[in-house]
């Protein structure tokens, strides 16, 4: 079953095509890597499956809905987490989970379930009540992360989540993406660590705004004689008009 | 929903280090001191005297002049270029010059020329100034006509003495003119500044965009915007009601209750038009600086400062808009004229168009996506 599929979507700014007839379909339980350069247009094609951004032309749809009509549906039934940090920098950390359980819906009592069982899932029994402006990067990334999934979606939306954050930090947030696929959660989610591309079921590189290679990692490799995903990505990338070097 | 983005705004509202102290001073200070700086009852100008005559009725003319505590004796001079230069170096601020042979001519020919000079740079004092002086002229030439006409014939000239008499504020007491002003301008500065500033600040953070992928519905958002600065908003024209009082003994003549429902429809817009302003900002000093350009605008055209009625007749149309406009003349009239609720019905009107026109469009700007 497909969660996530687009035909021909596209958007362009002005005279500038950020995202150029790209078509592609997610399963239910996959994760989905969505690589590409700075300025590829991954950002901009993911704002549009969220229903934060309306596509100029084509169709997608998302957990059944239209992103052109729907978008509000969507919304009920996607997480989305994106590169830059989005929680209340000046709420506690108690504070963030229960205003997101507030805003989607799941009922007082059950409110404090979640928030003891994500301080718990994260370690963070005693950063309970810290505000969140005082954790470490990589600390509060893993908690926009739970707090994205907390409704249970059908699909959570990762713009960079591990950007900037340390090695033994991003292992343990994959760990987290890999629990909520266990439980049926698709993850799309977008990277710029080739070894986290190896993480992933399947893998699409956009290039200057077209998807130009989709598949499995291992195949990809095979396709393109590589060893390592960063080798694709490089001979990939390197086709960019966009690209500086 | 709405509960608990409520509950986020207010815990947010006073984590932040600075707003609930701005919110709890700003309206003491600006009512304790604003009225005092920004006086327009003048007194103690400096008149500098020429009497080219020193005769009794001159020397009677001066006195009376000074008696009044509007002037202050600068200096006698002997000749006119000698008060000017006092005038120049700013220790005059006007000049009188009795021309000799005053009381002569007085008594015989019943005419004679006071001669006064204005320093008018600064035209409000210079205005005040000279109709002072003005009326005090007035008298001394009715004192001195009473003097003659001992007994009033029906040969004197009839003529009509005005009297008049300043109702709802005998005393023409500045103070009690700006204070209903002032509190309405307190209002609007934290009404329409707070939450334009405070949704921008969520746009720079990137927490909206958080927000806009929830399933939060537009006016539920704009709502747990709203209203907790209505709250404030009514605070703080209840801290400035007080205020009022405390320090100036000032209290409404007509009744608190009666000012609420306009000042709550009022902070109403206000919140609208702020968050209009944030719809279309994308950074704090952006939106800062437009809601600058309206607040101004409101208050120049709302008649705080001059009276609505001396304005050309677009700017009349234009002021017409402006919320500040019904809600300053609605306090001034419960404070002064202790009116009461159904003498103001259009004003109410008015501000309820209002409201629903900024936030009907502070609804319909705010965009989940673009």
């Amino acid at each position: 079953m497909m969660t996530i599929k687009a035909t021909e979507l596209t958007k362009t700014f002005g005279n500038f095509t950020a995202v150029d007839h790209i078509t592609f379909a997610v399963q239910k339980g996959e994760i989905f890597g969505f690589l590409g350069a700075n300025g590829a247009g991954k950002t901009t094609a993911m704002r549009m499956l969220c229903g934060l951004s309306k596509p100029t032309s084509g169709e997608a749809t998302v957990a059944g809905f239209d992103v052109r009509t729907q978008s509000e549906q969507i919304k009920k039934n996607i997480g989305y987490m994106s590169q830059k940090f989005a929680l209340y920098e000046n709420l506690k950390v108690w504070e963030n989970i229960r205003l997101y359980a507030g805003i989607y819906g799941i009922k007082g009592k059950e409110i404090g379930k979640r928030i003891d069982m994500i301080l718990e899932q994260l370690g963070f029994e005693k950063e309970k009540n810290t505000l969140v402006k005082e954790l470490p990067l990589g600390w509060k990334q893993k908690l926009a992360f739970s707090v994205s999934i907390i409704h249970e979606p059908q699909i959570v939306f990762l713009d960079e989540p591990t950007g900037g954050v340390d090695p033994v930090t991003r292992r343990q947030f994959w760990e987290l993406i890999y629990q909520a696929a266990d439980r049926g959660i698709t993850a799309f989610v977008t990277t710029h660590y080739m070894d986290e591309a190896e993480y992933c079921n399947r893998v699409s590189i956009m290039v200057d705004g077209r998807i130009d290679a989709l598949d499995t990692p291992k195949n990809l490799k095979y396709q393109y004689n590589a060893n390592t995903m960063d080798e694709v990505f490089h001979m990939l990338a390197r086709k960019a008009k966009t690209a500086k070097s | 929903m709405l509960r608990y983005l409520l509950e986020k705004e207010i815990k947010l509202f006073f984590r932040n280090p600075f707003l609930p102290k701005l919110v709890a001073l700003l309206p003491f200070i600006a009512l304790a001191i604003f009225p005092l700086v920004a006086n327009l009852d003048i007194k103690d100008l400096k008149i500098a005297v020429i009497d080219q005559d020193k005769s009794p009725y001159s020397r009677q003319l001066v006195e009376k002049v000074l008696s009044s505590p509007y002037f202050q004796l600068s200096g006698n001079f002997t000749n006119y270029a000698e008060a000017q230069r006092s005038v120049e170096d700013d220790r005059s601020d006007l000049i009188m010059e009795i021309p000799a042979y005053f009381e002569r001519d007085l008594v015989k020919e019943g005419n004679v020329q006071v001669f006064v000079a204005i320093n008018a740079v600064d035209g409000m004092k210079g205005g005040m100034g000279g109709s002072y002086l003005t009326g005090i002229l007035t008298d001394f030439n009715n004192n001195i006509r009473a003097e003659w006409i001992q007994t009033p014939s029906r040969l004197s000239t009839p003529h009509i003495n005005v009297f008049s008499a300043f109702r709802f504020n005998p005393t023409l007491r500045y103070i009690y003119f700006m204070i209903p002003a002032l509190i309405v301008m307190i209002l609007a500065m934290f009404s329409g500044f707070l939450p334009a500033l405070n949704i921008v600040e969520e746009k720079e953070n990137g927490t909206i965009e958080q927000m806009n992928v929830t399933p939060v519905k537009k006016s539920t958002f704009i709502l747990s915007k709203l209203i907790p600065y209505w709250v404030i908003g009514f605070l703080i024209v209840n801290v400035c009601v007080l205020v009022a009082w405390l320090f100036y003994g000032f209290w409404l003549r007509g009744s608190l209750l009666t000012l609420y429902p306009f000042t709550i429809i009022f902070t109403f817009t206000f919140c609208g038009l702020g968050l209009v302003v944030s719809n279309y900002a994308n950074a704090l000093q952006q939106a800062m600086i437009i809601m600058f350009f309206f607040i101004t605008t409101f208050i120049f055209l709302s008649g705080l400062f001059t009276p609505f009625d001396n304005m050309p007749q677009w700017a009349q149309v234009i002021g017409n808009i402006s919320p500040l406009k019904y809600i300053i003349q609605v306090t001034r009239m419960v404070y002064l004229k202790g009116a009461v609720f159904t003498e103001m019905l259009p004003q109410f009107a008015a501000l309820c168009l209002q409201a629903v026109f900024f936030n009907g469009w502070a609804i319909l700007s705010y965009r989940k996506r673009n």
